[in-house]
């Protein structure tokens, strides 16, 4: 029964995918990808889950290793979009950008 | 012990997910998008307090300090980052995902207790590897730390076939006997073969695997939710990897590519056509003065901006210039290719970058009918966009890809760094035309000159 609903879950969320990104613009292409990209930074909650079971030192440096790799998935990647979709929101600001 | 029951976990859980549906779906138009990201990290800042909550943990005070480090890094990288490095940074953000989304399983194997467990162990450790090694060579490549030319040696798809074939042995055997030192070589044929699989991909191709590998990271995630037994895992990677894998098609299917044939295409030769040689052939070279009267004189100007505009910060100078055109009653619009930059939909970040309104950026299948009633296409940093070879010469690499006809144009001006060809590194026919004008130097020098020779006017 335990796989019929993870099959379950997996197929809604195949459509619902499927369903959301078929309506985004090619314009915000890039944030899309971004965006998505943060998402899949909640690997960090896994990585939690087995640095915190982690019995001896070599296990838990590993685990530590993809806690780290999945923060800097996660916190980056809204970061870096949520800078980019600042662009794209209209208020007209002065880029300092543009002395770069 | 755990501070929540599981059924607070799971709605909580179930929260996050919604969350990360309504950031995608907020991408939809720019007005909702930023607020869609932000409830998206909100989503993900309540994922990550309800594992604390949830489980029993050891370690937490070496998880938080390593989670601060991690903030530590990454905020300052994505606060600094210039906006035509983006893809570079993207796809190293992909590849440390797929990396922890590999060791997490790995270090799940002997947790696992089913047939089906054990396999999504062995795909997450596989695929969440090569997702990591790709990524980096995708980064080097864009980075230009290494060439961007597609890298081939002697027998390369039968070492491709060796490992494909050693991959999936090691997956049985991490199936059958929970074997952790297999699993771990598994992880390392992984690598080399993530490193493998984007060698041989060619610059212009470069986009379409780095939204293939974030589908990659995408669905190694949603498996490691199976080996965790972790709904919002499962759901949030397979969200990504839904979405991932109709952005690489509809990539590809922008740049006239199979999705296969970007992979593979290298193998069967012919691809790696083009040089980076500098052409000698004659060409008309014109001054700004000569470019502004052209423009000065039109009554519709096109603009197509490529990556050579954004390395020369000269967004803004661009924008200035159309701004003084359109005041003079000329009409200006700016034809945007998909995958003008080094990414889908990169050029319009980077004009939204120069505060150019999203109005009037017109994509290609807009904007195409409208170059045989301009009078100028100006060509700002393009050059595999606009190359008719897409069209007229099938040993090409990029024949089949749809272009921006700015051939159509009465005239086209284009302001280039120099006559070397560009990132696919294909020579481009529409520069020996007798109606093209040519302006050499720095994208941002060449605008400015343009632009106070069209007010002097």
């Amino acid at each position: 029964m335990e796989e019929i609903k993870i099959l379950t879950y997996f197929v809604l969320a195949v459509f619902v995918g499927f369903e959301v990104v078929s309506k985004v613009s090619s314009t915000l292409h890039t944030p899309l990808m971004s965006g998505a990209n943060a998402i899949h930074g909640i690997i960090l909650v896994g990585s939690i889950i087995v640095a915190g079971h982690a019995d001896n030192a070599w296990m838990l440096a590993l685990a530590l290793l993809a806690v780290l790799m999945a923060t800097v998935n996660l916190v980056g990647g809204f970061v870096v979009t949520d800078r980019m979709l600042e662009m794209f929101s209209g208020k007209k600001k002065v880029q300092e950008g543009q002395a770069r | 012990m755990s501070l929540i029951t599981p059924e607070v976990e799971a709605l909580l859980y179930l929260f996050a997910a919604v969350a990360f549906i309504l950031a995608l779906k907020g991408l939809s138009s720019p007005k909702s998008a930023r607020r869609g990201n932000i409830i998206g990290a909100v989503g993900a800042i309540v994922g990550v307090v309800t594992v604390f909550l949830a489980e029993e943990l050891k370690n937490i005070g070496w998880i938080l300090i390593v989670i601060g480090i991690g903030t530590i890094i990454s905020i300052p990288a994505s606060r600094m980052v210039k906006m035509t490095q983006m893809p570079q940074l993207v796809a190293l953000f992909n590849g440390v995902g797929g990396g922890a989304a590999g060791i997490v399983a790995l270090l799940e194997l002997f947790a696992a207790d089913s047939f089906g467990f054990l396999l999504a162990v062995a795909f997450t450790v596989f695929v969440g590897s090569v997702s990591f090694s790709g990524s980096v060579v995708t980064f080097l490549k864009l980075q230009e730390i290494m060439t961007t030319r597609p890298v081939l040696f002697k027998g390369q798809q039968y070492v491709m076939g060796i490992l494909t074939i050693a991959a999936l042995a090691g997956a049985v055997i991490v199936i059958l006997d929970q074997n952790f030192v297999v699993a771990s070589l598994l992880m390392a044929v992984g690598l080399v073969m993530g490193v493998l699989v984007v060698l041989p991909v060619g610059g212009a191709d470069v986009p379409i695997v780095i939204s293939l590998l974030n589908a990659l990271t995408g669905l190694a995630v949603a498996a490691s939710g199976l080996v965790l037994d972790n709904t919002l895992l499962l759901v949030a990677g397979t969200l990504v990897g839904a979405s991932g894998t109709i952005l690489t098609r509809a990539m590809a299917s922008a740049m006239g590519r199979s999705v296969t044939n970007t992979i593979f295409g290298a193998f069967k030769g012919g691809s790696t056509a083009g040089s980076t040689e500098v052409s000698d052939r004659p060409v008309k070279s014109g001054s700004a003065e000569d470019v502004a009267i052209l423009l000065g004189y039109a009554q519709r100007v096109i603009v197509v901006p490529g990556y050579g505009l954004a390395v020369a910060q000269a967004q803004h100078t661009m924008y200035e210039l159309a701004k003084a055109l359109e005041e003079k009653g000329i009409e200006v619009v700016f034809g945007i290719h998909p995958v003008a930059g080094r990414m889908p939909g990169h050029m319009n970040v980077l004009l939204a970058e120069a505060n150019v309104p999203y109005e009037v950026l017109q994509e290609m299948d807009e904007v195409n009918p409208q170059f045989k009633t301009a009078d100028v296409c100006l060509v700002v940093g393009a050059n595999d966009v606009v190359n008719p070879a897409a069209k007229t010469s099938p040993g090409s690499p990029i024949y089949g890809m749809p272009i921006l006809n700015a051939g159509e144009a009465q005239q086209v001006v284009f302001l280039k760094r120099s006559m070397r060809p560009g990132f696919a590194g294909i020579e481009n026919e529409l520069l020996y035309e007798p109606n093209t004008t040519l302006l050499f130097g720095d994208a941002k020098d060449s605008l400015g000159k343009v632009l106070s020779a069209v007010k002097a006017l």
